[in-house]
């Protein structure tokens, strides 16, 4: 199965506990399939573990482009993760590792 | 057009860079931006310990190269580089400049912002309970001020302007409202100029860093990475680019990573000067190194601020020890479990106690489970506690290991930092009165 990593690019911010991951297009034609891949509900069933709240998904056609913001997705974020990685600076590889 | 550059977008980026770019970048004004959520906490503690301290620790370093360039240029500096202590990084300022001979230059510092003793025990916070409720000492609170607080500063005639906890965007806006004379309700510009300052305000997350994935997003010399610098046209428009000289990139790919960085709704982005709406932000190859960006906009800005709430956290406790060769990943395990039963009968079950193999499983460890045939494996503990000698049962019992625990863990390394938790709040603009003092070398 291909991943998204073979068909987009992303970056992860955050604030608080909310992780958000921007994923993007590196072709047009791909764009409709990275839509069907990032569903909420599909994203957060993925990692329940680790996403606790909603997960809300911003389109932005004209760049390619959705935004995944995931509440509660960040063990707790800066103030309290233990996670090495207590940004979620890596969540946008965890994204792409999806398969589409 | 005015040209601004970032030689900044965090508390410790680099410097060669940013004298780069006033060197050679034609800038109007640079921004410094250096200040987070947490970054403000620690502040606090420093200034706390020591009045004169509590700004940002490489303001020296930066002001003794940048100041002579800015200078030389004629260019002015906005930074939020004071950070819980504006005055006193004002005072550092106006020192250095005059042992650099710098005679005469107006360094504008921002008060205002710290709420800290403005806020009640029963402030509500957006994360739940009030400040009472969350049982840590306070080390400080700020409100976000925005344009507004560094406009009469700019008006003045100011060539350095420091703040403490002003919102990003505001450092790339108030130069904006100086230079064109936008009002303070001109919502359209103000929300364009806001897509421009949060571009800006992360440095080199637009010009290449933060971006490189090598065979999948190469950048050029990413080592040599330049700042950007944005040409902004009297709508509010503007072209992304950087030195030509520099390492990295600017293309539609960097920039639209950027563009949606850190933002939730694109078409609601809030700053205490205007909600600006991204939404319909198009970007545009316009040459080398060169992306346009128009249709960026906004409406009324929000009628409270928001403040950052920070407390004083106790400590973080890391520690790890590694394992390598045939089998190393079954002795980092053994090594992991020994240390979960041995700490569990320490500090109780309900300690808050992480375990991770680097290596195998750390990162996405709570999300994912990768295969690992790695022969190189890192275990690490880490634990958060108020109580320092619990922090320290934590590193002994990892350094332990290299006797008493698998065969052949070696390097172990551990340390205890302090620790500081952040909340939000929100306060009506009414109960903050920004107001700036100049001091002059």
């Amino acid at each position: 199965m291909p991943r998204l990593y073979d068909i987009a690019h992303a970056r992860a911010g955050d604030k608080g506990d909310t992780s958000s991951v921007a994923v993007f297009a590196y072709d047009p034609k791909d764009y409709p399939a990275i839509k069907s891949a990032l569903t909420p509900e599909r994203v957060k069933a993925a990692f329940p573990e680790l996403i606790r709240g909603e997960v809300v998904r911003y389109d932005l056609d004209h760049l390619h482009a959705v935004n995944l913001v995931m509440r509660s997705s960040l063990e707790g974020g800066v103030n309290t993760s233990l996670n090495l990685d207590s940004h979620g600076k890596s969540w946008s590889f965890l994204i792409l590792g999806l398969e589409v | 057009m005015l040209r601004i550059g970032c030689g900044a977008g965090f508390s410790a980026d680099r410097l060669g860079p940013a004298c780069d770019l006033v060197e050679k970048g034609r800038l109007d004004f640079i921004i410094f931006e250096c200040v987070g959520e947490r970054t403000l906490a620690f502040g606090h503690r420093d200034r706390r310990a020591n009045p004169k301290k509590g700004y940002n620790a490489q303001l020296e370093a930066r002001m003794r190269k940048i100041l002579p360039l800015c200078r030389a240029h004629g260019t002015r500096l906005v930074t939020n580089m004071g950070v819980a202590n504006p005055k006193a990084a004002a005072e550092a300022t106006i020192a250095l400049a005059r042992s650099l001979g710098l005679a005469g230059l107006r360094v504008a510092y921002i008060e205002g912002d710290e709420v800290t003793d403005i806020l009640g025990p029963d402030t509500p916070l957006w994360e739940g309970g009030t400040l009472a409720e969350v049982g840590l000492p306070l080390a400080g609170a700020n409100a976000y001020l925005g344009s507004d607080a560094l406009l009469p500063a700019l008006e003045a005639g100011a060539d350095v302007v420091i703040a403490g906890r002003v919102a990003d965007p505001a450092l790339v806006v108030a130069p904006l409202r100086h230079h064109y004379g936008w009002t303070e309700d001109d919502w359209e510009k103000l929300g364009a100029g806001t897509v421009a300052g949060h571009l800006l305000e992360c440095g080199m997350q637009i010009t290449g860093g933060y971006f490189a994935d090598p065979g999948r997003k190469d950048v050029p010399r990413l080592a040599q990475c330049g700042f950007p610098i944005a040409e902004i046209g009297e709508g509010g428009d503007f072209v992304i680019t950087k030195l030509d000289e520099a390492g990295g990139m600017v293309t539609s790919r960097t920039v639209k990573e950027q563009l949606l960085y850190e933002v939730h709704d694109p078409s609601s982005y809030f700053t205490p000067d205007v909600v600006a709406d991204f939404s319909g932000v198009a970007v545009e190859e316009v040459g080398p190194d060169r992306i346009r960006l128009s249709g960026g906009t906004g409406r009324e800005r929000p009628r409270d601020l928001k403040v950052t709430v920070g407390f004083d956290g106790g400590y973080l406790a890391e520690a790890g020890i590694s394992y390598a060769g045939p089998n190393a990943v079954a002795r980092a395990g053994l090594a992991r479990d020994v240390l979960d039963e041995r700490l569990s009968d320490i500090l109780g079950n309900d300690a808050k106690l992480r375990l991770d193999l680097i290596g195998v499983s750390s990162l996405h460890g709570t999300a994912t489970e990768y295969p690992s045939d790695s022969q190189d494996i890192r275990v690490r503990a880490a634990m958060r506690s108020t109580d320092r000698e619990k922090a320290e049962q934590v590193l002994w019992e990892v350094e332990s290991l290299l006797c008493c625990g698998p065969a052949g863990g070696g390097g172990y390394r551990g340390a205890i930092t302090p620790s500081v938790v952040t909340y939000s709040a929100s306060i009506g603009r009414d109960r903050v009165s920004p107001r700036f003092e100049i001091l002059e070398a």
